[in-house]
């Protein structure tokens, strides 16, 4: 169940926007920052909210790689894997990740803490190699800063 | 930021507080707004035709005559949608100015709202620039406190509000309808043109779709003039230009330079050379959509037109650079995984073709290859370009077709060796 604040932000994103639908995504972002990840049962509450049919939801849901249509770990860890950070080592980074924490691409640690995804360009080929946790980059990773990160996320 | 040096789009990121109003200002910011309110709409269209801006998402069309297609005395409302969902690989200049120097980027979106007669404007934000968005939001309410957002703007009886929308994670967004069919709540995938956008764009009213560098010019035209602003560059290419250097130099970043400066310069001397003094195999020079150059055709005007004289595309300006460690075969491969992962999936050519592509490069790629698979990579990427609703259908081909034809004797070596000869390259 969506928090009575996240229903509120969204009851007010309707009349911040043009259409209920062009609220949708806004919302998404809400319900994914209130409860972690989008079941379909959070899916449906949004849809409800917002008057829109649960295909839409789905349709939109399914369409963009930051909507998370499956639970995820606390820190969710995006790695870089195109042309510039592979030039500068993302592709390290990522086996670092994998093997520290036993995970491979797409999968989240037993204890809940990490998923591990790899991910097409983050925008940010002057810093390479770069990794998101969560909203944050981190930039012109190291091995031995990737180290102290991991240590660092609790 | 490294390499921040220009004096025009970059004056002032390298200052402490650059993205608040008050350093803005206190470096000539919102001097253009008001003076722009004085002008006429068709004074202000013509004076960005004059210019000769080009637009800087990537396809070059002129910003002026873009403006110019909206239909005048339209009843319907008018939207500006500015596209800061840079996400090409490669491409990372609009972040500096979303980060940096937001005001630059608002001041020059309420101008370009006010010359094609809008009052509402949707900054397109990706998803993954959380940061930058927060600081896009922290500048729009800083304007709106200082009388620039808002309802009479500086008394001129108009109005025009600002808002930035956050896109999720899909590249097809930056194509100017997959964005309008974001706002709108959809899935971002591309409307059939014509209607072009500036008929029937967001909500089905006129729309005109801008990149983040293109507006943020606008402000320096009203203030320069555009025969200051035509007087830097080349022939047609004009204006100062945001270069962003990565891969294998020394210094990565993005750098302002004149439109038409030479590759080998921006490599050499704004990135400092390449690491270890190795030699340049391969740049790609505007994005991974733009056709790869070998180290030896890097002697370039960095232009729109020099660039399509050359085989490639200018794109966004923003090179990558390779040394001689790096496979070839294998670069091309994830340039085609990341066309065939962001296809909309709408056109067969494309939604196949990619697809097809990225395992035909892979099976070269880990030995498996045979000599008929370039022909029949050839093949594909005739078979996707032109076919497609939208370009990204020709961005997945183009650098296919380019690394393949320009590194034809690497690829043999992948096949007859039946194994990467840079053993994944040194970069796996």
């Amino acid at each position: 169940m969506l928090s009575a604040q996240a229903r509120q932000t969204i009851e007010a994103l309707k009349s911040s926007h043009e259409t209920n639908q062009s609220a949708l995504i806004p919302a998404l972002h809400a319900a994914q920052a209130d409860q972690g990840w989008l079941s379909a049962e959070t899916q449906r509450e949004v849809g409800e909210i917002l008057g829109l049919p649960e295909q839409t939801v789905r349709g939109v849901v399914s369409f963009y790689t930051m909507f998370y249509q499956r639970p995820v770990g606390k820190h969710v860890l995006q790695v870089c894997r195109n042309l510039s950070c592979w030039l500068r080592g993302g592709h390290d980074l990522q086996r670092q990740i994998s093997e520290k924490l036993g995970i491979a691409d797409g999968e989240t640690t037993t204890d809940g803490r990490f998923t591990l995804i790899s991910v097409e360009c983050l925008g940010s080929c002057g810093t390479a190699p770069v990794l998101m946790v969560n909203d944050d980059y981190h930039e012109n990773l190291t091995p031995e800063a990737m180290e102290r990160l991991l240590t660092e996320l609790t | 930021m490294a390499g921040a040096n220009g004096n025009v789009l970059t004056k002032i990121v390298h200052l402490p507080g650059s993205e608040t109003i008050d350093v803005y200002r206190a470096n000539g910011g919102y001097v253009a707004l008001p003076e722009a309110l004085k002008k006429s709409s068709d004074d202000l269209i013509d004076m960005v035709k004059r210019s000769g801006l080009r637009g800087r998402g990537g396809a070059g069309f002129p910003a002026g005559t873009k403006w110019g297609f909206v239909p005048k005395g339209t009843n319907k409302p008018v939207y500006l949608c500015v596209n800061a969902d840079e996400s090409e690989p490669g491409a990372f200049k609009d972040r500096l100015i979303c980060a940096k120097d937001p005001h630059q980027l608002i001041e020059g979106t309420l101008i370009s709202c006010f010359a094609i007669g809008s009052s509402r404007a949707y900054i397109y934000i990706r998803g993954e620039f959380a940061a930058e968005a927060r600081i896009l939001n922290a500048a729009i309410e800083e304007a709106r406190r200082a009388g620039f957002i808002g309802k009479n703007i500086l008394g001129s009886g108009w109005d025009c509000e600002v808002s930035v929308y956050r896109g999720a994670g899909a590249y097809i967004c930056g194509e100017e309808t997959g964005l309008i069919e974001s706002i709108e709540g959809k899935r971002g995938q591309p409307r059939l043109k014509p209607p072009f956008p500036a008929v029937v764009g967001l909500f089905g009213c006129p729309t005109v779709v801008n990149n983040v560098e293109t507006i943020a010019c606008v402000p320096h035209i009203v203030t320069r003039g555009w025969e200051w602003f035509a007087g830097i560059g080349t022939e047609r290419n004009t204006g100062p230009k945001l270069f962003g250097l990565s891969g294998h130099v020394n210094k990565p970043g993005v750098y302002e330079a004149p439109m038409g400066t030479n590759l080998r310069t921006l490599i050499e001397e704004f990135g400092g050379g390449v690491p270890g003094g190795r030699p340049v195999k391969a740049v790609i020079p505007g994005g991974a959509s733009c056709p790869v150059l070998r180290g030896d055709e890097i002697d370039i005007p960095m232009d729109f037109d020099s660039l399509t004289r050359a085989g490639s595309l200018f794109g966004t300006g923003t090179p990558v650079i390779m040394d001689d460690t790096v496979c070839m075969v294998r670069a091309a491969w994830i340039t085609a995984r990341f066309f065939a992962h962001e296809s909309c999936g709408q056109c067969t050519p494309c939604r196949e073709g990619a697809g097809w592509l990225q395992r035909l490069l892979w099976r070269i790629e880990t030995g498996e290859g045979e000599e008929k698979d370039i022909d029949t990579l050839l093949s594909v990427t005739d078979q996707i370009e032109g076919n497609t609703i939208c370009a990204l259908g020709d961005a997945a081909a183009w650098p296919a077709r380019g690394f393949a034809k320009k590194f034809r004797d690497e690829f043999l070596q992948h096949i007859r060796e039946k194994r990467c000869p840079f053993g994944g390259g040194s970069h796996s």
